[in-house]
């Protein structure tokens, strides 16, 4: 490829990280590049700069098309080394080529300014040229618009991505971005509240009592009032839990589509996925959104952009809101009967599970198992703020299931009796991490050291591509305020605000390490924990 | 749409008959805008952009006709009723059925407040509840009320509302006058709730957002005829009655076919039972939230008819139904008007004396050597020398002539104070004049006393 002929060192690694970054398609455009390189050989370094400012040139031009922010880019030695954070899966990374300062960082550090104009002119031709066979080849083999996929397979190239906004509050130019994306959309900022403990002063930290709607009109117009009313829902907690968000959400859409007119020179399926956005960014202010919502509102996006441009306004919405109804049918409804199917076989007579706080898919197994006549008990482990424990509690308790209540606390004085460990998910990570409620790790830690068996219960629609190896770079702060409480009258932390040194974390996920789990059971059977990427290659393929 | 909101005004003001004989109450002015612009601000404020307003045709007249309601650039859909008071305000709601599309707003006319709006349709949103309603700790008017002798009198029915734990959900709401046995809770509702909080000392702000089930509800129950009256407790009551906490969806599809048919209560009352959607159900169930806990049932109790309470602490929030409260609410008006106290049409010479919390209205004209404090005078107003106004409530069109001596009175429109009139904690009717000389002392003038009034000779103690 780009090694035969060239001389120049420099020259050469510019060529193979913009080989590598844009993909075997551009292999023509690599070898005629390179015979007018052997032609320029003399001029060394106007071949430097022209590198660097075609690349600049490229760079520019490709960001004005994309709309790319510019920040990161122009700013390489300032960005927190994305290639060492194995970061979450960025804004879309549209096609092929991301210009991104990876493929910057080596090449030479000297751009001096004088650039000739005529070889600009030439470099510009080219990129036309290069420009628009990418842009065929770009459409097809572009991933889904929105969120977390990784590029295809098929590139096999070690693309970089940006860092999600939700974690870079502390840096102002992206919170500047994102408030001018929101005032585009015409929702309002929910504003950060609080000190942040400096570990985590990358997350946005919000306080209950200050809800979005307080900055949004009575009646709201500019959002469906189905989704300032899930919204309030999730920022006050009435609907919590991966999947009660997910259902709330895919029904919220029922309603927004069932109420949604095409506008005239409008075509639906374009149309509605522009509307849906703001939805979703609103949401997103009022609660982070969970993976198993971000893998709905893929799905959804996808149904939608998959309407024929023929279909009628009538057909298309039923045949959207049937979507729906089967998505959550399948994967939840579905997904829990068979899971627990396959549950109830690692359960046996004289059983003792330890549960941890309120996983609706495990409650749901246990239910079952009972109603199947399993003979078995149960220790609820809960822990505060949330003590959702105790929701579990009543629930199996309601059953007729005989249940143990304890404080995370005591684990490990709990530990000798039990004979397993079932655990629900909020996520599972391609790297075989599992992401839930925070305390998980600490009960699959010390099940692990006392031997019992840990498993994980989880649907494949909350599998997500991202990876993860620590709870600290993604997550979510809740309000610190939850953390106060009044016990005879007295609130010690009544003033905590005041105290300059003092900072309450409330922090909502953490993340299990696949060492510790010994088994996930999904709705395709029971996989370990490292055969997560399988899965999502597999359900990649499918759709 | 998310709410329609509906502004009732057509109410008549029967407890200040002294202010409402000749202007109705809506377009009384507080703060030299009538009454009912507070509430429409506050709509519009918030970002309503259309309103219902239910009026007499005498109100239509005048708001057509006064300059500030054109300063309301909401639409207003003026509904206009008979004026003879047979018509509650529920009547009202049943007689805009066909308007209302979706939830309901309902505000009175003389509600006057700066409550966050945003706070009492969260509830009604977030727990998808069937009532939402706003109250506020009442305060104690502190001013002396002209006409009045003494302490305000305490023969009036206290409200009793009982709350839950949180402060939010109401469990209870009975007037005294309906509990002639003492109060009395069903021991069903002290099961789901054994912790309630009583509250006596509460004023009812007069807004609710309801839902439009409830509006066809009440569209086939002609029995009820007023909101707070009537409505409000049965609403509260039913939250906590069996049919509405099991029905089956079955049962429901058949009631809804068989609503208008069958005259029985059964179909009308589940009408209001919000059926909530099997998506909504299977969303709570999975969600692991409660609203209470210690006992086994799950959320709400399974209950789909669910009424909440906003109670503000703080804030503003006065009900302006009676002379008190009116005078109240003119002191605090300029607090919660943003435009300047003094109208920049009014003359104003330059050796007169003006406090800083005094509202002057348009056209206004007040001569040297007048000293004006804490109070309120209303448009083409006429003040003459040396005249001294305190604490007192100046409508349109007054005449004062010089040298009178005003404080702590209500001197409606189109009225005459005579020179050197000693007025003080009076009430001047409509048109009334008050010769010159005259001194009054905690009097109401209307046009039953004026006779007495004839002669300047001093009087004291009218009625």
């Amino acid at each position: 490829m780009a090694e035969s002929g060239v001389t120049d060192g420099l020259c050469n690694t510019d060529d193979i990280e913009r080989s590598k970054t844009e993909g075997k398609e551009l292999t023509k455009e690599e070898k005629q590049r390179l015979r007018k390189e052997k032609k320029q050989q003399k001029k060394n370094k106007e071949k430097n700069d022209e590198k660097t400012s075609h690349e600049g040139e490229k760079k520019k031009n490709k960001k004005k098309k994309e709309e790319q922010p510019a920040g990161s880019a122009s700013q390489p030695p300032a960005q927190p080394s994305p290639k060492a954070v194995p970061a979450p899966a960025p804004p879309p990374p549209a096609a092929a080529a991301v210009p991104v300062p990876a493929s910057e960082a080596p090449a030479p550090a000297d751009k001096p300014a004088k650039s000739k104009a005529d070889l600009k002119a030439e470099r510009r031709a080219r990129q036309e040229a290069e420009r628009a066979s990418k842009g065929k080849k770009g459409d097809v083999g572009q991933p889904a618009p929105t969120g977390k996929l990784k590029a295809p397979p098929s590139e096999l190239q070690p693309v970089v991505k940006r860092l999600p906004e939700h974690v870079q509050v502390d840096n102002p130019e992206v919170v500047k971005k994102l408030a001018k994306k929101l005032e585009r959309q015409q929702i309002p900022l929910r504003s950060d509240y609080g000190y942040k403990v400096s570990l985590f002063s990358h997350l946005h930290q919000y306080s209950r009592k200050a809800p979005l709607t307080q900055q949004l009109g009575i009646p709201s117009t500019v959002i469906h009032p189905a989704i300032v009313r899930l919204g309030l829902q999730y920022s006050q907690g009435i609907v919590a839990g991966s999947n009660a968000r997910s259902v709330a959400l895919l029904h919220a859409f029922q309603q927004v589509i069932r109420d949604y007119t095409t506008p005239p020179n409008e075509e639906l399926s374009r149309d509605l996925v522009n509307k849906l956005k703001p939805y979703i960014s609103f949401l997103n202010q009022c609660r982070p959104l969970s993976a198993s919502m971000g893998n709905a509102i893929k799905y959804i996006k996808k149904e939608i952009s998959n309407i024929p441009s023929q279909c009628k306004e009538e057909e298309a919405k039923i045949k959207l809101l049937n979507c729906i109804e089967r998505y959550i049918n399948e994967k939840i409804v579905l997904a829990a009967k068979a899971i627990a199917k396959y549950s109830i076989e690692k359960i046996s007579d004289g059983d003792v599970i330890l549960v941890y706080g309120c996983s609706s898919l495990v409650n749901h197994i246990l239910c079952e198992a009972f109603e199947k006549k399993r003979k078995f008990r149960v220790i609820v482990v809960d822990s505060r703020p949330r003590l959702e424990g105790r929701e579990a509690l009543r629930r199996l308790v309601q059953k007729g299931i005989s249940c143990t209540y304890v404080l995370i606390s005591a684990v490990s004085y709990i530990l000798p009796e039990v004979s397993k460990v079932f655990l629900g998910a909020h996520a599972l990570l391609a790297n075989g991490y599992v992401m839930s409620r925070v305390g998980t790790s600490q009960i699959a830690l010390v099940a692990k050291a006392f031997n019992v068996p840990v498993l994980v219960c989880c649907e494949t629609y909350k599998f997500c591509e991202r990876v993860q190896t620590d709870s600290f770079v993604s997550n979510e702060l809740d309000d610190p305020d939850d953390l106060i409480v009044t016990r005879k009258g007295k609130t010690q932390l009544e003033h905590w605000q005041k105290v300059p040194s003092l900072g309450l974390l409330n922090l909502v996920y953490d993340v299990t390490p696949p060492d510790f789990v010994d088994l996930v059971i999904t709705d395709l059977g029971m996989i370990p924990c490292t055969s997560v990427p399988v899965v999502l290659r597999v359900k990649n393929v499918d759709q | 749409m998310e709410l329609q909101a509906v502004l009732m005004a057509a109410g008549g003001g029967s407890r200040m008959p002294d202010l409402t004989y000749n202007t109705p109450k809506p377009m009384l002015p507080v703060g030299n805008k009538p009454l009912m612009w507070h509430p429409l601000n506050l709509l519009e404020r918030v970002g309503f952009e259309e309103v219902i307003v239910i009026t007499t045709k005498e109100v239509q007249k005048m708001m057509s006709t006064d300059p500030k309601m054109k300063d309301v650039k909401m639409k207003l859909d003026v509904v206009c009723i008979q004026e003879d008071g047979d018509m509650g305000t529920a009547d009202a709601l049943r007689h805009i059925q066909q308007k209302i599309k979706t939830d309901v707003l309902v505000v009175s006319c003389d509600l006057i407040t700066d409550v966050a709006l945003h706070e009492v349709v969260d509830l009604f949103r977030a727990h998808n509840a069937t009532l939402a309603m706003l109250m506020s700790k009442a305060h104690d008017f502190t001013e002396t009320v002209p006409g009045q002798k003494g302490k305000k009198k305490t023969g009036e029915q206290r409200d009793f509302v009982g709350v839950d734990q949180s402060g939010k959900r109401l469990l209870f709401m009975a007037n005294e006058a309906d509990l002639e046995d003492g109060l009395s809770i069903r021991k069903s509702i002290m099961r789901k709730h054994p912790r309630m909080h009583i509250k006596t000392g509460l004023v009812d702000a007069h807004l609710y957002c309801l839902k439009k089930a409830v509006v066809d509800f009440l569209a086939d129950n002609k029995s009820i005829s007023s909101i707070r009256g009537e409505l409000l407790p049965y609403l509260v009551r039913k939250q906590f009655s069996k049919t509405t906490n099991c029905p089956k969806s079955k049962d429901d599809a058949d009631d809804q076919t068989q609503k208008t048919a069958d005259g029985s209560t059964n179909s009308t009352e589940l009408l209001i039972c919000s059926r909530d959607e099997p998506l909504l159900q299977l969303a709570q169930e999975r969600s692991c939230w409660n609203d209470h806990r210690g006992d086994m049932s799950e959320a709400y109790h399974g209950g789909k008819l669910r009424c909440y309470v906003h109670i503000m602490d703080q804030g503003l929030c006065y009900r302006v139904n009676t002379l008190a409260a009116y005078i109240e609410a003119n002191r605090l008006a300029s607090k919660l008007l943003e435009e300047p106290a003094v109208h920049p049409s009014a003359v104003i010479s330059e050796r007169c004396q003006m406090g800083p919390d005094s509202i002057i209205g348009a056209q206004c004209q007040v001569a040297d050597k007048t000293s004006i404090k804490r109070s309120t005078i209303g448009n083409s107003t006429t003040v003459k020398e040396k005249v001294k106004v305190t604490n007192s409530i100046i409508m349109h069109g007054v005449t004062i002539e010089e040298g009178c001596n005003i404080h702590g009175c209500v001197i409606c429109s189109n009225a005459v104070i005579g020179r050197g009139a000693d007025l003080k904690y009076c009430l001047v009717g409509n048109g009334q004049q008050i010769e010159a000389e005259g001194e009054a002392h905690s009097f109401h003038t209307s046009t039953f006393n004026m006779l007495s009034l004839f002669s300047p000779p001093t009087v004291t103690r009218g009625t």
